[in-house]
């Protein structure tokens, strides 16, 4: 299937489901829509045609018509009889999609802020619990509950892949939950109006052997690996001292808030401002020197920093792997 | 039959709306009223697509610095609020406030001053948010202002409060007309014509207004509440205290479901008018064509969790409302084969307006079609907010309602203006609409289909949406191209189109019966009608063929009883007033003055009061003719 | 009509002035950042340090911006001044929502306090905040006790209820005196 209709090209059972429904159901109303505009082309057709002066035909007001009355009927029968028929499709699909086994599920929690995704992975062990944001990796063959919160405005959880889309409501704790049956990197983006950069909050769902996933877990739950090189260590020292650590985590270092992405495993990351610029030194130095040029109305400031100070910070930052 | 000269002058003279500026502002002939109505939707409806023309060329290419996101949001927001809220339904409206009285053989619509203040309001109400926006304080947050995101905290300023207001006007007006349209349709029809005679299209203004009614009470609460949250500091919306974000949706689909109904339902009618003209035939199945706009319309308040199929409620819920969602479809189906079957027996007049009615067929049912898949919970999952739910409503409204209604125009234009509109300029209008809305709407499936959002103000390139909103946009620049052309039609034929006779349509309704346009009083001596299609079958020998002995000096209409027509009695119009517009002024004040005070409530409502004082307050002579006319056992 | 008169006119007024009150600017003239020894200013009890006159004329304070106060309004939160401040009723730290300025209310002395820090334990935000939020902050913070345009404060915030929002809270003059400890409390 095109890659472009990621709908259309399902990576796991509930969207194979919702796919399967939208054949059946495009098919129906396809044969519909034909059936519909072949009578209405004959009938425009095989009409004589006619002027303002031709006189009325009143007869249908005293005579009734009932060749006329059973074909429409029989036409509204055959329609009910096809929107039953869909309404069935459509409750055994939602019941199927409410089916998913859910033994050995990975626990992930996702918040949602204005503009971007905060992913944190759950474990019975506290000392095992991680954050990361804006990219989900998920296991291939396992499933997935994702809980879904929002921290502002609503927003939608949407991987097209994967499954259908879920709101996140302020003041409410949804869920969803799907399986990954192949490895790929999944788009996924907010689908819910949030303000000034909905168009720009994306994320990605990277679906991996079971082995790489434990791989990648463990090492999202180091702490940042420590600046090695005179740039990285004066980059550090102008996180923690100056504007950044007020906003941004990085784990094992000083800076804890989470008013912002966690930052600690930044580096490994494909892109970043979520998902709207790859993660490059150059992209990265621009995003920080002046966010509002990539996406205007972030929370996050521009920030006036000498040439020198910029590259050290990008070259820190570079080395969180 | 006629009157003799100096009785039609009298009544000229007394249903006349008085001359210069000040009787500008008094005047209550449904036809000006309706007239205005419709000229000032029209104007919305072109502001509207001005702002679309906007969001197009700013999604043309990916990356475009066209507009800002701030600027985008408010554009998007204002064309959503302008085509649903300033156009779709008050041109409805517009069109019944005109046609309505003339269909049943009246005079005057039940409470003309009713009307006349509700067409004020709504214009106030209009130019409010339209200066708002100028001013830079549009409203941002979407047509349906989503709460927290339309709330105090992320939505500062006033721009959300403009629109909560802007919401307050509308539904004042469009109670008020409602209200106005089922009194003058239950009570004021000519004798003789029964419920089951009266013409399809004034069965759907009677449903849409008793929708109206029960609907628009959800979303005025919704609103205030909004503003109560937002100025008063109320926790309705606020979960943090006890509210709920949900709340808001449930309170505006609500409204918001059946309100495309308010659009699309007189669409129904006009196309039941006009094919029957130009299928030189009644349309066929009159019963089940009532009780299917009866049944839409019941059925249109079950369905409005349909657009809320993503948050969190009982999937048992949402398996109840897409079973709804789909079952509506099927008495729009049967007014359909109805048609269908109209228009095989029939025999056909292919002229302006038939060709626009007939678009509906094309895409109508594609839109409907892709309702039904929308209809289905699941579906609905992966293409919800997504270009795939914009191509599907356009295609409803647009296919359902805006192509019926410019077929309305069309065909109703010579009636109001006593000018023809030039049928080759109106073909080449409507080609250039049909091929133009298809090639700007139709790609949209594909590209929900790829994943582009809604609300989005630009997109990136390696996204791969770009050809086809290229492609979207192209359509759209035709589209504007062709009305256009329909304005340059409308403005030339008003001085120098062929003049129209009573009915150069041969057409069966009432309104035909009178000359183009119709004369102040609308009928001469007013009809008694004793069939479906009056104009087309022989009145019936052993009634009267006219209501004869109404008062030449006063207003004065016949009242008739609800079901079957029998005169009943005999009600006066009031004269002209300006005190509609002046209540319509002090209204507006007080509520463009809520927005920055509450005090404004308090003081705002005195003029008001003052107003309605002056509105109320009989006058010497007018009662002493009414009274004159009383007759006395 | 009388009753209306005044209505229309401050109607009038505030339209008047709607493009400023409903403006987003995302990117703000870039001020350049102030020197390192001016940072130190002499922590005198209503005195704003050298430069900072200089930087709010440069157009970074805007008090009659509704964005501009709510996104004080947010950064109050996200820097946890409520930490100290609660929401303007005072804890640690002193009201903010009364007349009692002990260094001064003019915004420059405001920015002063925030970037500066004051004694008694205000810390000096100088190098965390930066400058464009802090005068943001300002900005909402002035606005806690009415002395920004009523019509730009902000609502009730989507959070556990906090007294009045500040737009319906009555305006309370700064008093004559820096440094007053009797105050009215809303």
């Amino acid at each position: 299937m095109n890659g472009l209709f990621h709908a259309l090209d399902p990576a796991g059972p509930q969207a194979a489901l919702i796919a399967q429904l939208w054949w059946l159901t495009v098919a129906v109303c396809a044969l519909v829509l034909v059936a519909v505009l072949l009578a209405f082309f004959i009938a425009l057709r095989r009409a004589p045609r006619a002027d303002a002066a031709t006189p009325a035909d009143v007869k249908p007001l005293q005579q009734a018509e009932p060749r006329t009355r059973l074909v429409v009927t029989a036409a509204t029968i055959a329609s009910a009889v096809l929107l039953v028929g869909l309404v069935a499709a459509s409750a055994a699909t939602d019941r199927a999609l409410m089916q998913l086994p859910l033994q050995n599920a990975l626990n992930v929690q996702v918040t949602a802020n204005q503009w971007w995704w905060d992913v944190r992975y759950d474990d019975p062990d506290p000392s095992r619990i991680f954050a990361t944001a804006n990219e989900i990796y998920v296991p291939v063959g396992r499933p997935v509950i994702v809980r879904l919160r929002a921290n502002d405005v609503i927003h939608s959880f949407w991987v097209p892949n994967l499954h259908g889309k879920k709101d996140l409501i302020p003041g409410t704790e949804g869920t969803i939950h799907f399986r990954a049956d192949r490895a790929g990197t999944y788009h996924g983006q907010c689908a819910e109006y949030c303000g000034l950069q909905h168009a720009f909050m994306a994320f990605v769902v990277h679906a991996v052997p079971q082995e790489e996933f434990d791989r990648w877990a463990e090492s999202q739950r180091k702490p940042a690996a420590a600046p090695s090189t005179a740039p990285q260590k004066r980059g550090h020292d102008l996180f923690m001292s100056g504007t950044c650590m007020m906003c941004h985590a990085i784990q094992g270092t000083p800076a804890q808030a989470r008013k912002g992405p966690d930052l600690t495993h930044v580096a490994s990351r494909e892109r970043i401002a979520a998902g709207r610029l790859a993660n490059t030194p150059e992209n990265l130095a621009s995003w920080i020197r002046d966010p509002h040029r990539h996406k205007p109305g972030v929370n996050m400031p521009a920030h006036v920093l000498a040439q020198g100070d910029l590259e050290a910070l990008v070259a820190y930052l570079g080395a969180l792997r | 039959m006629s009157l003799p000269a100096q009785a039609a002058a009298t009544l000229h003279r007394t249903w006349s709306d008085p001359p210069g500026v000040r009787g500008w502002f008094s005047a209550l002939d449904h036809k000006t009223i309706g007239r205005r109505f419709v000229i000032a939707a029209f104007g919305f409806f072109v502001a509207g697509g001005l702002l679309a023309a906007t969001m197009r060329l700013q999604l043309a290419f990916p990356e475009m610095k066209l507009v800002g996101p701030d600027l985008y949001n408010q554009v998007f927001t204002l064309h959503g609020t302008t085509m649903m809220f300033l156009f779709a339904v008050p041109v409805m409206l517009a069109m019944a406030i005109y046609l309505v009285p003339l269909m049943i053989g009246a005079r005057a619509t039940a409470f003309p001053r009713m009307t006349a203040f509700a067409f004020w309001v709504y214009v106030f109400g209009g130019l409010s948010v339209y200066i708002a926006f100028f001013l830079g304080s549009g409203p941002d947050a979407g047509w349906f202002a989503y709460v927290p995101l339309s709330g105090p905290e992320y939505s500062p300023g006033k721009r959300s409060d403009f629109w909560a207001q802007l919401i307050t006007f509308t539904e004042v007006s469009g109670l008020l007309v409602s209200i106005d349209l089922i009194t003058t349709i239950l009570k004021h029809r000519a004798p003789g014509m029964t419920l089951a005679r009266m013409p399809l299209f004034v069965w759907a203004i009677l449903v849409t207004c008793l929708m109206i009614l029960f609907a628009m009470p959800a979303v005025m609460m919704a609103s205030t509440m909004l503003i109560l949250d937002r100025l008063v500091g109320t926790h309705f919306f606020n979960p943090a205290d006890g509210g709920s974000a949900l709340l808001w949706q449930h309170l505006f689909w609500f409204f918001g479901h059946p309100e495309v109904y308010f659009i699309f339902i007189p669409g129904l009618g006009f196309l039941s008018m006009i094919i029957a003209t130009f299928a030189r035939r009644p349309i066929f199945g009159y019963p089940a064509m009532v009780l299917a706009l009866i049944a839409t319309g019941f059925l249109s308040f079950g369905l409005w969790v349909h657009h809320m199929f993503a948050a969190s409620i009982p999937e048992l819920a949402k398996a109840f409302f897409t079973a709804a969602s789909m079952m509506i479809a099927i008495p729009s189906g049967v007014q359909i084969f109805c048609w269908i079957a109209t228009l095989w027996k029939g025999r056909l007049n292919f002229a302006t307006p038939l060709l626009f009615v007939l678009a509906f067929f094309f895409i109508l049912v594609l839109g409907g079609l892709t309702g039904v898949i929308l209809a289905s919970t699941a579906l609905d999952l992966q293409v919800h907010d997504t270009y795939f739910v914009v191509a599907h409503l356009h295609y409803v409204l647009i296919g359902g309602a805006v192509f019926p209604l410019f077929g309305a125009f069309y065909y109703w234009y010579p009636k109001m203006t006593g000018r023809m509109m030039d049928e080759r300029m109106g073909r080449w209008n409507f080609w250039l609409f049909f091929v133009g809305f298809n090639v700007a709407f139709y790609p949209m499936h594909h590209l929900g289909l790829a994943g582009m959002p809604r609300r989005i103000y630009t997109y990136a390139a390696e996204s791969g949406w770009g050809p086809l909103n290229l492609l979207s946009t192209v359509g759209a620049v035709m589209v504007a191209t062709s009305v256009l052309l329909f304005i340059v039609n409308a403005v030339k034929s008003y001085r120098h189109g062929a003049p129209a006779a009573d009915n150069p349509w041969g057409a069966s309704s009432l309104e035909w019966a009178t000359s183009s346009p119709p004369p102040p009083y609308n009928f001469a001596l007013p009809p008694v009608v004793s069939s479906r299609e009056p104009l087309w079958v022989p009145h019936h020998p052993s009634r009267p063929p006219h209501v004869t002995g109404l008062a030449l000096d006063t207003r004065e209409s016949l009242v008739t009883t609800a079901i079957d027509a029998v005169p009943d009695s005999r009600d006066t119009s009031p004269d002209p007033s300006h005190w509609p517009f002046t209540a319509a002024v002090a209204l507006s004040i007080m509520f463009i003055a809520t927005i920055f005070t509450p005090w404004g409530l308090v003081w705002g409502s005195i003029p008001v009061t003052i107003a309605l004082i002056g509105w109320f307050w009989p006058r010497r002579e007018e009662t002493e003719r009414h009274l004159a006319l009383e007759k006395r056992p | 009509m009388n009753s209306a008169l005044p209505g229309i006119l401050a109607v009038a007024l505030v339209v008047a002035t709607a493009c400023e009150r409903e403006q987003r600017r995302f990117q703000k003239p870039s001020v350049p950042p102030m020197p390192q020894a001016e940072r130190k200013a002499a922590i005198s009890p209503g005195q704003p340090g050298p430069g900072m006159t200089s930087v709010a004329a440069a157009g970074a304070y805007n008090e009659r911006n509704a964005y501009e106060i709510s996104q004080g309004k947010r950064l109050f939160r996200w820097y946890n001044c409520a930490g100290c401040h609660s929401n303007g009723g005072g804890g640690m730290g002193p009201p903010l929502m009364d007349g009692a300025w002990r260094y001064g209310s003019d915004p420059e002395q405001v920015f002063q306090t925030i970037m500066g820090g004051r004694a008694n334990g205000m810390p000096a935000f100088q190098g965390r905040i930066p400058e464009d939020q802090a005068w943001q902050i300002v900005a909402y913070v002035r606005s806690m006790s009415g002395l920004v345009p009523n019509d730009a404060m902000a609502g009730r915030a989507d959070t556990l209820s906090a007294g009045e929002p500040e737009m319906r809270r009555d305006p309370i003059p700064p008093l004559p005196e820096a440094g007053k400890r009797t105050v009215r409390v809303p």
